[in-house]
């Protein structure tokens, strides 16, 4: 039975943690002890997801669960500068932490310069140094049943970045996380966890960047819990630029007090199977929240997006558009779920997903979810999926353009508003620069 | 210039087109007149190179050359230029980006370099005070929430800056108050030399007025039934075009 199989899969995962447990950061921490047991638990119990799930029907995770990957829970003193210098955005100046691996690697970060009231830093050192910080706040934002990559990642707990904004600091430069895969060896599992605190009234910028070393089959497994008390803003953005042979799970959990405000940004770009959840929390009233997603598949990738953005509390403002340009034989799958609670009164909310198809075998299953319990609120969602409009085509070929040139600017004008969207003319210069890179290999002639 | 000879086209399995004849030399401004559904826009897609016409029969012969074996990029590349009748929006395209594009693909092909930004400006701003359009106008998506004068004044716009030799304008004049026919009069009259040759569509005499053909074409289900000089314009002013649909049922009485 299936089930049994997800179990299966599970239990070198629950064994590899048993032998670990014991020399995970901070161990004997009674409260951090029980919490990883706690998702040991889940996840020996629910296992890895199979397509039996609803969450996981057009996401199958057979090739994730066919090879058995090896936990890096320590450093291995992997510091290859040539190969950071390379994975770098030119001209963006950031604050930037470097993780090979899911673990945290201080020759190769720059967290100098930091303004008073900002803390970034590994959080294996923060687990060893102050554990009892992070006691109230880890964990904090998790779904409350997690699927057993969650559960596999809060049972590992062990390094990650830790982010704080103090109150009423504006952070101008962004803090960069830059997540290094594939660094030591084949079928290496990176188990980053992050944690970003944004205090009342401050205000800052966190990317986070995935991206291969080397071509070898990896997997990283990550969560980011994000906790934004009020009047906080924060510019988030998650980069996925992974290898062909790669995997990503990804998990972004926010809690969002009042008057606060996210904006986040996914950009999918490499990976052969990038499953990304979102879950925004909109605690209290006047809380708002962008998400901006933009994923691109080609070859055989297999890209999935699963939000939700629950509305608790009146007067709450949620925004989601994301938009996918898929070619070759790759597939997406977009599931955007909106709870709007029965106090939830004066919600504005809105939704869409568009996709484009440049051939014929790509797929996309995309499927927008409104469940709406109070009666005084706006909400509106749309859904595409189609081609490149030929006349559009025509138009640009009749005024002496290029077929190949006409499609390639016609796609990229598809992406132009999420990437208008990015205020960081480093970042956003880069992301245009992965989309024209990637559409440069499209040479379709339908 | 350009030659047509017993040109058929279909679309989706139905003749649009037959047997059309149309000889264009250098210099020469043509207007095509007829009522509509006669097929005069299918004629300027086809010169045009749209793919989704299905020529049958007959040859067009641009510059001694085949204009059918060429891809439309490539018709454009050798001067030949069309003006819709309803340019399409392209949203996250800027005017200004296409502009370049096509000024550069153009000169590429004829063997010049590409213009420098400064160079490229001044052309720009120099053809746009001949539309009288605003510099911020360019960096606004192609025709997205153009009204319909602003899109055929695009159109225009576009036409002065890659200067073709061979101009098809599909009723540019459609929908314009006087003030913009007067503009884009100006524009088309402003490319008129002795190298280039002019094809307009249109269904009214009015733009007649301000761009003087040489000579006039009416086209009655998808063939040309009558041609003469500028006075043929006037006198369908005066008829309607029930006059040659009138001649025309004769005229295929007495072919039958
Ligand atoms: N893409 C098409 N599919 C089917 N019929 C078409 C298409 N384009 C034009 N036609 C038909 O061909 C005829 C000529 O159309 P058109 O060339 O647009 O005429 P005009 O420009 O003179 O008004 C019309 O009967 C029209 O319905
Ligand atoms: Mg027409």
């Amino acid at each position: 039975m299936n089930i049994a199989a997800s179990n299966a899969d599970a239990a070198d995962y629950v064994a590899a943690q048993q032998i670990a447990a014991g020399a995970l950061p901070a161990a004997g921490t009674p409260w951090l002890d029980a919490s990883r047991d706690k998702a040991k638990v889940i996840l020996a119990d629910v296992g890895l997801p199979t397509t039996r799930l609803e969450d996981w029907k057009y996401t199958n995770t057979r090739s994730i669960t066919r090879t058995k990957f090896d936990p890096v829970l320590r450093s291995e003193s992997w510091s290859e500068t040539a190969v950071i210098e390379q994975l770098k955005v030119p001209e963006l100046k950031s604050h930037r932490l470097v993780f090979a691996d899911g673990i945290f690697v201080s020759e190769l970060s720059s967290d100098a310069d930091l303004p008073r009231g900002v803390r970034v830093m590994s959080m294996a050192q923060l687990l060893q140094s102050e554990p009892e910080y992070l006691k109230s706040a880890l964990g904090s934002a998790l779904p409350e049943s997690p699927h057993g990559f969650t559960a596999m990642n809060s049972s590992f707990i062990s390094d990650g970045a830790f982010v704080e904004i103090g109150a009423e600091v504006m952070l101008d430069k962004p803090i960069e996380l830059l997540f290094v895969s594939a660094c030591s060896g084949k079928d290496r599992l990176g188990l980053p966890r992050n944690l970003v605190l944004c205090r009342s009234g401050s205000s800052a910028t966190v990317v986070e960047r995935y991206l291969s070393a080397t071509k070898s089959r990896s997997l990283t497994n990550v969560v980011t819990e994000v906790v934004l008390d009020d009047s906080a803003s924060l510019n988030h953005y998650r980069v996925v630029d992974e290898s062909a042979d790669s995997f990503h799970v990804g998990g972004l959990f926010v809690q969002q007090d009042q008057s606060s405000r996210l904006d986040a940004c996914s950009v999918v770009v490499g990976g052969g199977l990038v499953r990304n959840d979102v879950l925004v929390n909109l605690n209290a009233p006047g809380a708002a929240v962008d998400l901006t997603g933009l994923y691109l598949g080609r070859g055989r990738s297999h890209i999935d997006n699963h939000t939700h953005v629950v509305h608790h509390t009146p007067d709450g403002t949620s925004r989601e558009h994301y938009k996918g340009i898929l070619d070759d034989r790759s597939r997406a799958v977009f599931h955007g779920r909106i709870t709007v609670e029965s106090g939830a009164q004066q919600t504005d909310s809105e939704q869409s997903n568009h996709n484009l198809l440049l051939s014929r075998d790509a797929e996309v299953d995309t499927k927008p979810q409104l469940e709406i319990y109070a009666d005084d609120v706006k909400c509106a969602h749309g859904v595409t999926v189609g081609q490149l409009d030929d006349k559009a085509v025509f138009y640009l070929r009749a005024r002496g353009v290029g077929e190949d040139e006409a499609r390639k600017m016609l796609t990229l004008a598809f992406a132009a508003d999420v990437l208008a969207k990015i205020e960081q003319p480093a970042l956003k210069g880069y992301l245009e620069r992965c989309v024209s890179d990637l559409l440069s290999s499209i040479t379709h002639t339908s | 210039m350009l030659s047509v000879t017993n040109l058929d086209v279909a679309v989706n399995g139905g003749m649009i087109l037959n047997e059309l004849n149309l000889e264009v030399q250098a210099g020469e401004v043509h207007a095509i007149m007829g009522p509509n559904g006669s097929g005069k826009s299918t004629f300027a897609n086809v010169l045009a190179g749209h793919p989704g016409y299905e020529v049958t029969a007959g040859s067009v012969i641009y510059e001694g050359q085949d204009l059918l074996q060429m891809d439309p990029e490539e018709r454009a590349r050798r001067g030949v230029f069309l003006a819709f009748q309803y340019p399409v929006e392209i949203p996250g395209v800027s005017n200004v980006y296409l502009l370049k594009a096509a000024v550069n693909e153009i000169r590429k092909h004829r063997g010049e370099s590409e213009l420098d930004a400064v160079k490229f400006l001044k052309l720009v701003r120099e053809k746009l005070k001949l539309v009288d359009m605003k510099e911020e106008f360019l960096h606004r998506a192609i025709n997205e929430g153009f009204s319909g004068g602003e899109k055929k004044r695009n159109e225009i716009f576009q036409m002065a800056m890659l200067e073709p030799k061979l101009a098809i304008l599909d009723e540019t004049d459609s929908g314009l108050d006087i003030d913009a026919l007067k503009v884009v009069a100006q524009g088309v009259n402003e490319l008129r030399d002795s190298s280039r040759s002019i094809v307009m569509v249109t269904h009214y005499q009015r733009l007649l007025d301000y761009i003087v053909p040489d000579y006039v074409h009416v086209l009655a289900g998808g063939r040309v039934v009558k041609s003469g000089g500028k006075e043929l314009a006037l006198e369908l002013e005066e008829h309607g075009y029930g006059w040659i649909e009138g001649q025309t049922a004769e005229l295929l009485e007495t072919r039958a």
